[in-house]
Parts: C-alpha cells; sequence; structure tokens
C-alpha cells in the first residue's frame, strides 16, 4: 500500500506520521508538498497534525485551500481515503469532507496528555482490527478538539455509525471528567457517511512503537493495512 | 469602484466562547461586577474594486461565507463603504 503524507507550512506531525508508516508498518510512504497537484498515485492520504498557516483566522481554514486540497477532496469524492489526525482532521472539517468543526477546548487549555479512547464500531478501515468497546490510550495535543455539529448533523452521525471512537476512562466509561476538551457526546475521531474519509484529534502515530513505551495506537495502523488487504484480496 | 468592507465574525450565541467567559470573569477580578456576557469575534477590514455596491455585497459575502467565517460556529454581518 502506498502512503501520502501532505505536507503543509506549519505541518509538525508529519516525520511522525511517515517514519511511522514507513519503519514501523513497513509501508512505502511519500511526502506530498501542499503546492503540489500530484498525489503520485497513493492509496491513502494523510493531513497530519501541526499547526497549518499558523492556524491563522481558524485552525484548517486556510489550509483547505491550499493547491494539493483541491486533488484530495477529488480522490475522496471517488471514495479513495484519506486521514486527518489533528491538525489534518480540523482541515477535513474546513473542507467539508468530514461533518462538524473542531471549537476551542472548554477549558481553553491546550491540553498535551494521554487520553483513552473507545473504539465505537468495528465497521471502518481504521478499527477494522478492533473490537466495540475495546479501549486504547492515545496522546492527544491540541488547543482546539472540541468536536461539535448542531443537533441534526449529531443525530446522523450517531445513526450512521459514524462515530470511530469517544473519550473514556481506563475501563471504558464516558463522563464529562474523561471529556478533555468538552467534545460533544464525547466524540474524539469520526468519518464520513461514505466511511473513506476519517478523522481524530488523538495522535496514533505518537503511540506506535515500544520505545515510545506505548503501542496502542498501533492498532490503528494495523487496521488500515488488514482492511486493504482484505480488499485487495476481494 | 473602491470599496472598503467591515466585517464582524462572531462565535454563535448558542455556543459557548470560552475566551469570552474568561474575560468576563476578569471584569469582576478588576472591579466591574456589572459587566456580563463578554463574547469575543474577529473583526475583518478589505478593500476590493468593484462595478457597483451590489457585486461589491456579493464578493464580500462570498469571502465570508467561504472562507472568513465557517457558519457551523460563526455568523458574520458587514458593512459597506465607498471609497471617494
Amino acid at each position: 500500500m502506498k502512503f501520502g503524507v501532505v505536507v503543509f507550512p506549519g505541518s509538525n506531525c508529519d516525520r511522525d506520521m511517515q517514519h511511522v508508516l514507513q519503519n514501523v508498518m513497513g509501508q512505502k510512504t511519500v511526502m506530498l508538498w501542499h503546492k503540489d497537484h500530484d498525489l503520485q498515485g497513493c492509496d491513502f492520504i494523510v493531513l497530519p497534525g501541526g499547526f497549518s498557516y499558523g492556524d491563522y483566522l481558524r485552525s484548517g481554514a486556510i489550509a483547505r485551500f491550499s493547491p494539493i486540497m483541491q486533488e484530495v477532496m477529488e480522490f475522496a469524492d471517488k471514495g479513495g481515503f484519506v486521514m486527518g489526525i489533528c491538525n489534518g482532521f480540523q482541515i477535513l472539517t474546513e473542507a467539508t469532507l468530514l461533518p462538524g468543526a473542531l471549537l476551542h477546548n472548554d477549558s481553553r487549555k491546550f491540553i498535551c496528555k494521554n487520553t483513552y479512547l473507545r473504539c465505537e464500531t468495528d465497521e471502518s478501515l481504521l478499527t477494522s482490527k478492533m473490537r466495540v468497546g475495546q479501549v486504547i490510550k492515545v496522546p492527544i495535543a491540541h488547543g482546539e478538539g472540541k468536536f461539535f455539529a448542531d443537533e441534526a448533523t449529531i443525530q446522523s452521525i450517531e445513526k450512521n455509525d459514524q462515530v470511530l471512537f469517544r473519550y473514556c476512562d481506563v475501563s471504558g466509561n464516558t463522563g464529562d471528567a474523561f471529556n478533555p476538551n468538552g467534545a460533544t457526546n464525547h466524540i474524539a475521531g469520526v468519518c464520513n457517511s461514505q466511511r473513506n474519509v476519517f478523522g481524530m484529534m488523538p495522535h496514533p502515530e505518537r503511540a506506535s512503537e515500544g520505545i515510545l513505551s506505548n503501542t496502542d495506537g498501533r492498532i490503528i495502523f494495523e487496521s488500515i493495512l488488514n482492511m486493504a488487504e482484505v480488499r485487495i484480496r476481494n | 469602484m473602491k470599496f472598503t468592507a467591515s466585517i464582524t465574525i462572531m462565535p454563535l450565541k448558542a455556543l459557548l466562547d470560552p475566551q469570552g467567559k474568561a474575560v468576563t470573569s476578569s471584569m469582576k477580578n478588576l472591579g466591574l461586577p456589572e459587566i456580563d456576557n463578554v463574547r469575543i469575534g474577529k473583526h475583518v477590514t478589505l478593500e476590493l474594486e468593484s462595478g457597483n455596491r451590489d457585486e461589491a455585497s456579493k464578493k464580500v459575502d462570498e469571502a465570508c461565507k467561504k472562507l472568513l467565517a465557517n457558519p457551523i460556529m460563526e455568523y458574520y454581518e458587514f458593512q459597506l463603504e465607498e471609497v471617494k
């Protein structure tokens, strides 16, 4: 599988993502400069975390108009796989490839810490090797990560099984005490209704190697490869 | 014709504005407890060339809709003035 990691001015998790995809997961990975118009035949596009365009105006608002986003949007419209982590998630909501928006954390603080995530569906590329209810520990690092959408949108996301992860405690219980940013329904990650575009605020690429004392995030990358292989076999 | 637009972008009324909330509480600390419900948005000014006022208004509206404001979290209003 060939992965492409888009580099925007201000991206800062792009190399971590490349390292995990290439060196940990053993996948061919190329970096895609935001000014280019070529996805280089990639099967899977990642929009990494960071502070694209310095978070000017709103997080992700300006990156969404970067030249390469035109190709990313066409790729997604045709069913291509796109995943946004943290700032990448913000960009995907600004591009309306994913529902909702990411607001300032309720606390107004930038929060950098480990969170527990409960898997909400195994019917997605990102969670195909997980079981519903499984809890993993993955760090967050954001100031604007409060997932928000109007009530009708939230209802449709919930009804269509588009919630991938919710913030929870170590045993999988949700509650305001375990919700770091005030996200609606404790939502940490979602997919679109066609289930080919994914976004999550936590950083699995920071939790995929033993040397970092946390390999919980690795199951997300294993899930991607697992389901992609199943699709190729069939 | 040259116009200037003065655009105000505010968080939707139904949404918590953590920034405004923090400033509201500091008003009490500095001895102005009468001040309540501070809400903080953005003010944007821009200039544009346009054949007439209607066309200018449409362009500014488009800029607000597509980039300057996100309707999921914000609303906007603007005033246009012709530069003479």
